[in-house]
């Protein structure tokens, strides 16, 4: 087997006070209280994840999941530790970056592509699956800033979905777009899961990380809280207790 | 599951890297798809929906000219000073060049806060997107500056001016990639950049010899070095001196200069290209300040670079 990432004793520290004045500060100061105070975003991560494999992060909000993607995008550098990955990582983590409320869709899908880290030649190629999954039909001339939401959010993950990469990030819930284009999403992740892409699968439905995914790995205030098989880390958030309930919202994200 | 699938690229030659590793300028040469979508975009953007497009960048500064030549040509009567609208023009152009893309050059990244703080791509890239923006607007004023000094009728350029030129849009166009980067950065962490930045560039053009001819300095501080080196420091300065030696003191012919010296009973305007209407050593002063913009455009980059990882947690 190949290794696909390598997280090693990870930390990222963040400040709890950025957006103070001078005077603000200055008062902090002269009261002798702590003008910083930090947080520890991520503590002591560690885990190697093999090409192929198909990861459910989970944890409550905050616990981390968001920064953890961020080092591993290369968005972000983490304090302490080392991250390495082989190959290229995209996936839905930015849908919509970078889209002009005034441009068409066709050109938002160029520029979207492109900052996903496709070249000219690789979005020609994939133009009609993206135009076929993302299906606003004649409103691709249009532009993007007349889209109802539902389309917009359709032409963003359209793009994401089509990139080509080695590491696939989903971190975004679909909160819009209807149950037929939910349902398309999730069949088509499942498509690229089976590729042999390793996928990072943030979602908070018991029922779709169990489709999706073998392993789980826990975050709890940034620390590894656990990491093995889907079902016994779904079990261990005590998420299983409502997935009876879920059931019919499994195909949900 | 996916175990029994064949890996989808075969990985295994390629070898483990930092994902952390995206920035720098050099970097943002292998972006160069990307940088020209995104200059596309901010070009087509700032016309759309209006029913002229392009045709405002020539409308503009044409506007602007016209101004310029009945305040200063018909109504102030600048005797001294042929053609005084192109001398100044000449350096508006550049100097307009520099302002616009140290202005959109800091709100750069803020601007492009969804990109910047989710994706991997060199973030330097958003500065020198602005500019590149600015260096594109910059075309549509220098052909309106060229039909006005085809239009005073004795414009007579030559080879050393277009040298003159070009080393004058190289210092500006180093310089206010470096001011872009840097303060780019800095914004993010200080918001109050932004206007102190505008607040600088609205000073600009009044510390540059284009409202004011040269000889005026030169008469002024000639006698106090400290500051008239001072003044000839600002590399500013110096990209307007060349651009007026590129396209002003060309349209300005012997009878021009025999006229105004008349008028005044004096030698007051020589209009040779050599000082006293240029200071000495023009071309040697335009290439150290070459110099020095490289220098800050280097400067800038090592000081993003240490604060660049501050960026996402601060957008």
């Amino acid at each position: 087997m190949v290794t696909s990432i390598e997280v090693d004793d990870v930390s990222k520290k963040f400040s709890r006070h950025y957006t103070r004045t001078l005077q603000q500060i200055m008062v902090a100061k002269a009261k002798r209280k702590k003008t910083r105070e930090t947080f520890d975003a991520l503590k002591n991560v560690s885990f190697t994840v093999e090409q192929g494999e198909a990861i459910g992060l989970m944890g409550l909000n905050g616990s981390g999941k968001s920064t953890l993607l961020k080092c591993i995008m290369g968005v972000m550098r983490p304090d302490e530790g080392t991250i390495r990955v082989r190959g290229r990582a995209s996936g839905l983590i930015a849908t919509g970056a970078g889209f002009h409320p005034q441009m068409t869709g066709t050109e938002n899908i160029y520029m979207n592509a492109a900052i996903l880290g496709m070249t000219a030649a690789e979005t020609e190629a994939k133009f009609d699956d993206i135009a076929a999954f993302a299906d606003v039909g004649e409103f691709l001339d249009t532009p993007v800033g007349n889209y109802s939401s539902g389309m917009f959010a359709r032409l963003g993950f359209a793009v994401a979905v089509n990139v080509d990469c080695d590491i696939f990030i989903a971190d975004e819930v679909l909160a819009v777009g209807d149950q037929p284009f939910k349902k398309k999403c999730m069949k088509k992740m499942e498509e690229v899961r089976d590729s042999g892409v390793t996928l990072f699968y943030v979602s908070h439905s018991a029922g779709s990380v169990r489709k999706m995914c073998e392993r789980v790995i826990v975050l709890e205030k940034g620390e590894v809280g656990f990491d093995g098989k889907a079902g016994a880390g779904i079990r261990y958030l005590k998420y299983d207790d409502d997935e009876g309930s879920d059931s019919e919202n499994a195909n949900d994200i | 599951m996916t175990a029994t699938v064949p890996p989808r690229h075969d990985l295994a030659q390629e070898p483990m890297r930092d994902p952390g590793e995206t920035g720098g300028l050099h970097r943002v040469l292998g972006h160069r798809y990307l940088l020209r979508l995104m200059v596309r975009r901010e070009i087509k953007a700032r016309y759309i929906g209006s029913k002229f497009g392009l045709a405002w960048s020539y409308i503009n500064p044409t506007v602007r000219f016209f101004t310029f030549y009945f305040v200063f040509g018909i109504i102030l009567q600048r005797g001294a000073i042929p053609h005084f609208a192109i001398h100044l023009f000449a350096g508006m152009v550049i100097v307009q060049f520099f302002t616009e893309s140290f202005n959109a050059g800091t709100r750069s990244i803020m601007a492009n806060k969804a990109v910047a703080s989710k994706m991997p791509v060199p973030r330097e890239m958003f500065p020198v997107a602005s500019m590149l923006v600015s260096l594109y607007h910059t075309g549509p004023q220098l052909v309106v500056l060229l039909i006005a000094c085809l239009a005073t009728g004795s414009f007579s350029p030559d080879l050393v001016g277009i040298g003159a030129a070009l080393l004058a849009f190289a210092i500006v166009l180093l310089l206010s990639t470096g001011m872009g980067v840097m303060f780019s950065v800095i914004n993010v962490l200080f918001r109050d950049f932004t206007r102190i930045v505008q607040t600088l560039t609205q000073m600009l053009p009044f510390t540059v010899p284009m409202m004011y001819p040269y000889t005026l300095v030169a008469e002024r501080f000639g006698g106090i070095p400290t500051i008239y080196h001072l003044y000839l420091f600002n590399p500013l300065t110096e990209a307007v001196l060349l651009m007026q030696r590129a396209f002003w003191i060309t349209t300005v012919s012997d009878r021009d200069v025999r006229e105004v010296n008349e008028a005044a009973g004096v030698q007051v305007f020589d209009g040779s290209y050599g000082p006293p209407n240029f200071p000495n050593h023009l071309f040697e002063r335009g290439f150290a300040m070459l110099g020095v913009s490289i220098l800050f455009l280097l400067l800038a980059q090592w000081v993003f670079r240490r604060l660049d990882d501050r960026i996402p947690e601060r957008l």
